[in-house]
């Protein structure tokens, strides 16, 4: 891994030899059971996920014979048309809301710098949807927003002439980045305000001083200060939204047809549903090898960003 | 996929002197659109905790009313269980064992390994601190067969323990990172000196570490808790009765027949409330928390 974090201030003198063996043992026993743990509970299943992908494993014949090794799961994983649909739709409803929430983001976080009347009151409303359990969040949004019948939604566009539309139905992948839109806004307004909290006042007042313009003080030197914060937002968005599951389970089932069936919720149907665990598996493993993929980029990315000084916001 | 605003027909404008100092006309609309945009965002929460208060004959209607005379006898309803439906009870207790108790393990775990990170550094400590980070961003799906599997085998489908230890492992890197950022800023010279004065680890722990990280440590509780509380994939996955928790309560609600709303909107609120106190009442640590101690 390219770049470090922020090394560890020395408490002492630091040995220019190598730590003596058993001196180097108390250094590391604090830090055993946490890798201990992580390791067993964390790695053990990706290798057993691999061990499985390879085998004809269905819950529903456990007793056919398995013919491991087979590489007949990936074959009908990669002919699966679902699947292809599923790689489509992951990308979709990752990019989508990661892109949307960080504008909204921007814009409330830019809004709530300013001395508004109820500032403290406004940011705690802000964080609510992200606090809210997103099971919950999607049950109200499905039935007392949404719904065709008894949803706001309507109530609120029917001066409009829009009469009983069926939202979800008819707009199923808006209705899932929608959702996932708002679950995320407010997370990224904690992180653009605590940006632009760390702006410094007297360069601010230098560049009007001199003559510039809000938008060009906001295009030359917000912008580029907030880099970092709107870099870390598409990463920790990225990883988190991608694994979006709650939402479609609630709101589409992965519906109509495949339309919102990302992998995370392909992967449950194959698995829990269908009970073909080989297949499943061989899904799984894609899955995390192209997780790795795209991981290994993105951590060169964090670590350069925890490297730089001056993250600081309140 | 950096995103950065377009560059508007603005560019061509140059401000004058006067326009620089925004109008109070302007101030008070841009006002106005922070509360319409914030309001906005908060409303489906307003509606949740208003629905739940409302009687069921009021909340199904296909024109909400907005004046109503409140009651909590939805709440009452939700909690006892009505209609064939499950009184919440059982799905709390299982919510906070789970919770607490995976939030209590990532602590003891979490703060030694950030202290074997960041004061008195292993040799490697960059790369544990890469392992740990890069849990996270591996796919709970790829994982989730053998762990349904192994739980099958070993009885232990649908009981506290299961989630209690994949809570632990979901949000350990979360606190390791985030309690390294919070040693890291205890000054070297401290410890020095509480060394010098011959403390040893422990006694250097509890009366000069733990103190003055104990904000670090109340943030990083809070955000396990939060995120533990909140999560369905390996509830819905792993558990049925026995040790299921509020979402899949919640999810009990999906096929119902006949009026539900108030009903819904009541137990969602109830099933919310915990998360959204500790949220609101430590929102000046949220930040760190949520960006693993990378944004202070």
């Amino acid at each position: 891994m390219i770049d470090t974090p922020v090394a560890p201030p020395q408490a002492g003198t630091r040995p220019a030899a190598p730590l003596r063996n058993y001196e180097s043992w108390i250094r590391r026993a604090p830090l055993v059971p946490a890798l201990v743990f992580m390791f067993v509970v964390t790695q053990i299943p990706f290798l057993l996920t691999l061990w499985y992908s390879f085998q004809k494993y269905d819950l529903n014949y456990p007793t056919a014979p398995r013919d491991f090794p087979t590489i007949y799961n990936y074959k009908v994983v990669f002919d699966d048309p679902i699947f292809r649909a599923a790689v489509v739709n992951t990308v979709l409803f990752t990019a989508a809301p990661v892109i949307l929430s960080l504008l909204f983001g921007l814009g409330i976080a830019l809004l709530l710098n300013r001395h508004v009347f109820g500032r403290g009151f406004l940011r705690t409303l802000i964080i609510s949807p992200f606090l809210v359990m997103p099971t919950a969040a999607a049950l109200v949004w499905k039935f007392t927003i949404l719904d065709t019948t008894f949803g706001l939604l309507n109530y609120f566009l029917r001066p409009f002439g829009v009469h009983n539309e069926n939202w979800i139905g008819s707009f199923p992948q808006a209705t899932i980045i929608t959702f996932l839109t708002w679950e995320w806004t407010p997370f990224m307004v904690l992180l653009l305000l605590a940006g632009l909290q760390s702006q410094r006042e007297d360069i601010l007042e230098a560049a009007r001083v001199d003559g510039a313009g809000a938008w060009r003080i906001f295009r030359s030197l917000t912008l580029p200060m907030l880099r970092p914060y709107l870099e870390l937002g598409v990463l920790l968005g990225s990883i988190y939204i991608v694994q979006a599951f709650d939402g479609i389970y609630i709101i589409t089932q992965g519906g109509p047809a495949t339309l919102t069936t990302n992998l995370p919720y392909y992967i449950y149907q194959i698995a829990f549903q269908g009970f073909n665990i080989g297949q499943a598996s061989a899904m799984a493993v894609i899955v995390v090898v192209a997780t790795i993929l795209i991981a290994t980029v993105a951590l060169r990315t964090i670590s350069s960003l925890f490297s730089a000084e001056g993250m600081r916001g309140r | 996929m950096t995103v950065l605003p377009m560059r508007g027909p603005f560019k061509r404008r140059q401000r004058t002197a006067t326009e620089r100092q925004v109008k109070p006309l302007t101030r008070l609309l841009l006002g106005l659109l922070t509360w319409i945009v914030v309001v906005a965002f908060f409303f489906p929460v307003l509606w949740m905790g208003l629905t739940g208060l409302k009687t069921e004959v009021n909340a199904d209607t296909s024109t909400p009313h907005f004046i109503f005379k409140p009651t909590f006898s939805e709440y009452t309803s939700v909690w006892k269980g009505a209609g064939g439906l499950n009184g919440m009870a059982p799905y709390l207790e299982h919510s906070l064992t789970i919770t607490l108790l995976a939030t209590l393990i990532v602590i003891l775990l979490a703060l030694p390994a950030a202290y074997a990170l960041s004061i008195r550094p292993v040799r490697k400590w960059r790369d544990v601190l890469f392992f740990f980070i890069s849990t996270k961003m591996l796919p709970i799906v790829g994982a989730i067969i053998p762990l349904y599997i192994i739980a099958k085998d070993l009885h232990i489908l649908d009981h506290e323990r299961t989630l209690i230890i994949l809570y632990t492992s979901m949000n350990l890197p979360v606190a390791v990172w985030m309690l390294r950022s919070f040693l890291l800023e205890i000054p070297a010279e401290i410890i020095e000196a509480a060394r010098v004065d011959g403390a040893g680890v422990i006694r250097q722990l509890r009366s000069v570490i733990i103190p003055i990280i104990s904000p670090g440590l109340a943030a990083a509780a809070l955000i396990c808790f939060i995120f533990s509380w909140n999560e369905f994939f390996l509830a819905v996955n792993l558990t049925t009765i026995n040790a299921a928790t509020m979402p899949i309560f919640l999810v009990g609600f999906v096929q119902p027949e006949g009026p539900f709303l108030a009903h819904l909107s009541a137990a969602a609120t109830m099933a919310c409330l915990p998360v959204l106190i500790a949220g609101w009442s430590a929102q000046g640590k949220l930040v760190r928390g949520l960006s693993m101690g990378a944004v202070k």
